[in-house]
């Protein structure tokens, strides 16, 4: 038993070095059945072993595909791509239009000439409602559009954010219009129940609304966390809780304007509104400075932070991060704080702007929603969010613009941000699903195979 | 394969028995040769075919619906309907299929309890019950006793000579000596994806041992003798729980000196990593001590431990050890990205980083485009290397490092072994789990081996592989040089 060099009492003389080669790989011996006492012959297996890692989530692929589809040339054409599928709809929809292809064999220039007439006018008028209008006559009127695309990106930034954050966290916070409604709901309250000097009350009524959305987004994280319960359903559960919330304290007494009947709360205070930037004509305020500096700070913060860097490891890769010491679970939570902060800033600039001033059930619109969508066209990525909120502004704008001229439904301006988005993002992500198949089905052949 | 045979099929890890075996139940398809079936040879598409020709398979992890009863278990991708086109599905017929299996042979199943509600035992004989239903001649069971208390192996064992007796054949994959005496007509031993030998159940254990953990050229790796200073790790009466909250670790006592190289050699799955993982802070210590250089670390966060000095490698590199979409730099401070000089309070320094990066990227031959590539990029052995620059470029006090060259290449495993022993000699205490037998005995300075959460025995490393590999599988000879704990092989019969 004592044999003292292995190699010598060997029977089996296999040389170290093929031993070596094949070492790594759990090769396949298609042999006869197992019965067979033979020596089987060795086959070169195909299948790779399934040492490349960790399985992808739907979420890692996702994003992947989305940066890989990240070049000015796809966003455009998806942008030309959704106005044209638009121009189909604004066709569709004008019964005028609609009524000259009736004789369309007999006088096709008419079909032609009327749909020409109407897409065209209605795409001018998206335009000059969004950034320039070359019939306008003096700043006011020249600046207008900008103006009001401005006005609409501020939120859509720090929702657009808020969901970007999450996302490179490895979480899905659908939560962001949630978040952003306990938000507005606290810089209302604080701006118009506090009695403070300017400048402190805004800053006073900005922290109120970030606060309030840094505790709507604590509690899916902590829950996340500490029971792993899913943020998803959280987030879109909490949703619900805060827009009826918001609905009912607007009613309450204390909160609800005591000169009207309606549901809308009182006013918020002057000296806690954000500051108009060109006067008091133009709507934009001190809100896009605000969102600008946010996309900065979110910038530095993912990339050059110890922070940024534990949220992105335990995005990419969770189990790593854990090795490596970072702690997953605290991460998640802070994740989610930092995200529903900057969705409550959202909110906070739906109320301190110059949108509106006084709570009302529809105040934050759908800011947090078109969040999700903004950062997807984003590519998560800080400054492409901050780009993207400004085409989905300049949407906004220019839509209401084509509605108040050209009759066309504002509803047609929805219709082509999600277009857009559709275009972009669900190529991504049918790849993602079907990369995410492939992987499964080998992961499940892996996982068969690996057996101990 | 004869009709009425058991035949084992004896493997260490990565053997590549499950592979053969998929490959019979038609789930992985055959490079090069044939599967002969009563003489004739036999093309699987898939588990289908494998069902149609005979072939049934137990899974070492089941293929049930928690929620579902047994008989519709049972009935899951063979429904027998009735009514014509409304399609009910006939559930007397299944659950009368399942009464009347359970009774030929001698396997008691309730075919209305819900699987959830069953302990694994009763669960693998369900899969057994569904095999058989679909009329199978051959029945493939993956490691089957690998969930079992030794009571329900016993049961099994006698279910297995019952379906003998009726006429049906068995596969047995296992790596367990012991069981595979206790009911085997015939043995193949495979390793390395080769069939190395067939024994008749009358072999001795250790005959099989020596065929299972095989013999090859030993490791050369060049090292002075150690010379070990205090200890550094002691380890105290461990118990740690494994996933399942099965006992893994069950009072592991261990030391590791400063200057020396302690391998842990084991077969996988016998707590090795749960031990490593219990030392690192990332599992739960039940009960004992971890003491690190006088310290009790147990409790500890992971952070805490790793900034007490201690480095780690961790088994499965691309799941623990790297974030794949992160760069060469980013990776090579995973675990150090917050301390001077790469972080600094909240903010990182990525010039601090890149120029790091740069001098390991050429001191560990790390073989990339640049550091900025994204690790997933580089070949496993580049990418283990990348851990172990990271690893060991901070002063520590312990290294451990599991499996550190599973998976690479052959330049890097040389170059790899001679850092670690670098590392040792420069008084640092190391630790080398690996399954890999030849890795072990080429580094360590002493060898503890585990079995079942215990260690078995603690050798030196010029003892002989076949005594090792005996201890692996849970033999303890009677003139072993020096004993740990307990024999810890009661039911190997």
């Amino acid at each position: 038993m004592t044999n003292p060099n292995p190699v010598s009492g060997s029977p089996d003389k296999e040389p170290a070095t093929e031993a070596q080669e094949t070492r790594s790989e759990a090769r396949a011996t298609p042999s006869a059945p197992a019965g067979d006492t033979e020596r089987a012959v060795p086959a070169t297996a195909t299948k790779q072993p399934p040492t490349e890692g960790p399985r992808p989530t739907l979420g890692r692929l996702f994003l992947d595909n989305l940066w890989a589809a990240n070049t000015v040339t796809v966003t455009v054409l998806a942008v030309l791509l959704a106005m044209l599928v638009g121009a189909v709809l604004i066709i569709v929809s004008d019964p005028e239009v609609l009524a000259t292809y009736g004789y369309i064999t007999a006088r096709p220039a008419d079909a032609l000439n009327a749909s020409w007439t109407v897409v065209s006018e209605a795409y001018a008028n998206l335009f000059k409602g969004a950034i320039f209008d070359p019939d306008a006559v003096g700043f006011t009127a020249a600046m207008g559009p900008i103006s009001e695309t401005l006005t609409y990106t501020a939120p859509l930034v720090f929702t657009g954010l808020a969901v970007a954050l999450a996302f490179r966290g490895g979480l899905f916070n659908i939560g962001a219009q949630g978040q952003a409604t306990i938000g507005v709901i606290l810089s209302a309250v604080a701006g118009f129940a506090l009695p403070l000097p300017p400048g402190v009350h805004l800053l006073v009524a900005l922290i109120a609304g970030a606060l309030g959305g840094a505790l709507w987004g604590f509690i899916p994280g902590i829950l996340k966390a500490r029971t792993g319960a899913h943020e998803v359903i959280n987030t879109i559960m909490l949703n619900y809780v805060a827009v009826y919330f918001l609905s009912w304290i607007i009613v309450q007494s204390g909160v609800q304007n005591p000169n009207r009947s309606d549901a809308i709360s009182k006013p918020v205070e002057s000296s806690a509104q954000l500051p108009r930037l060109l006067g008091s004509d133009l709507r934009v305020h001190a809100g896009i400075l605000v969102a600008v500096l946010a996309t900065w700070f979110i910038a530095w913060l993912l990339n050059r932070s110890t922070l940024g860097f534990e949220l992105r490891a335990v995005g990419e890769n969770p189990d790593a991060a854990r090795t490596a010491g970072i702690s997953v679970t605290k991460t998640y939570v802070l994740v989610m704080v930092i995200s529903g902060l900057l969705a409550g800033l959202g909110g906070s600039n739906m109320v301190l702007g110059s949108t509106a001033n006084a709570l009302t059930p529809l105040v934050i619109a759908q800011i947090g929603f078109d969040g999700i969508l903004v950062a997807l066209l984003g590519r998560v990525k800080p400054w492409g969010v901050l780009l993207a909120a400004l085409l989905f502004g300049a949407l906004q704008a220019g839509g209401n613009r084509m509605q108040s001229y050209s009759g066309i439904s504002l509803e047609l301006v929805t219709v082509l941000q999600a277009l857009i988005v559709i275009f972009i993002a669900a190529p991504a992500m049918v790849k993602a699903i079907f990369q995410l198949r492939a992987a499964r089905a080998a992961r499940l052949q892996t996982s068969l195979a690996k057996g101990w | 394969m004869e009709p009425g045979e058991i035949h084992a099929l004896l493997g260490e890890n990565g053997a590549g028995k499950s592979t053969l075996m998929n490959v019979l139940y038609g789930l992985y398809q055959p490079d090069e040769g044939e599967i002969l079936v009563d003489g004739k040879p036999l093309k699987l598409k898939g588990p289908s075919d494998a069902i149609a020709a005979g072939i049934g398979m137990v899974h070492q992890h089941f293929m049930l619906v928690p929620v579902f009863t047994v008989a519709e278990n049972v009935m899951l991708g063979a429904e027998q309907v009735k009514g014509g086109f409304t399609g009910f599905l006939d559930r007397r017929r299944a659950r009368r299929e399942v009464a009347e299996v359970s009774e030929r042979y001698n396997l008691r199943v309730d075919p209305d309890a819900v699987i959830e509600d069953l302990p694994v035992g009763i669960q693998q004989r369900v899969e057994i019950v569904k095999a058989l239903t679909r009329d199978v001649d051959l029945l493939i069971l993956d490691e089957p006793t690998a969930v079992l208390t030794p009571q329900e192996t016993e049961e099994l064992l006698t279910v297995m000579r019952s379906l003998k007796e009726a006429g049906k054949s068995i596969v047995f994959i296992t790596h367990k000596l012991g069981e595979v005496k206790a009911i085997a007509d015939r043995i193949t031993v495979i390793r390395r994806g080769k069939t190395v030998g067939t024994a008749e159940p009358s072999a001795s254990r250790d005959e099989l041992a020596a065929l299972m953990v095989g013999r090859s050229v030993r490791l050369t790796v060049d090292k002075k003798p150690a010379q070990p200073g205090k200890p550094i790790l002691e380890v105290a009466g461990l118990v740690v729980d494994d996933d399942r909250q099965v006992r893994a670790v069950d009072g592991i006592d261990l030391t590791v000196h400063a200057g020396e190289v302690l391998g842990i050699a084991g077969v996988q799955g016998n707590g090795q990593t749960e031990l490593i993982e219990a030392i690192m802070g990332l599992r739960p210590v039940l009960a004992g001590s971890v003491t690190l250089d006088g310290q009790a670390v147990h409790g500890w966060s992971t952070k805490k431990v790793l900034r007490a000095g201690v480095g780690y490698v961790p088994e499965d590199r691309s799941v623990d050890g790297l974030v794949k979409e992160f760069s060469v730099a980013e990776n090579l401070v995973l675990d150090i990205y917050d301390q001077p000089p790469f972080g600094k309070g909240l903010s990182l320094k990525p010039d601090a980083i890149a120029k790091s990066a740069k001098e390991r990227v050429e001191q560990f031959d790390i073989r990339t485009s640049s550091a900025d590539a994204a690790v997933g990029t580089l070949s496993g052995g580049n990418q283990q290397k990348v851990i172990v620059a990271r690893e060991l470029s901070r002063p520590l006090k312990l290294f451990i490092a599991a499996q550190p060259t599973r998976g690479v290449d052959v330049g890097s495993i040389e170059f790899i072994h001679s850092r670690v022993i670098r590392e040792r000699d420069i008084g640092t205490a190391v630790m080398v789990v690996s399954s890999e037998l030849d890795e072990v005995i080429g580094l360590a300075d002493r060898i503890a081996v585990m079995y079942r959460g215990r260690i078995i025995g603690v050798v030196g490393p010029d003892t002989p592989r076949e005594e090792i590999g005996l201890l692996m599988a849970g033999i303890t000879p009677d003139t072993a040089t020096t004993t740990a704990d307990g024999p810890g092989n009661e039911d190997e019969a």
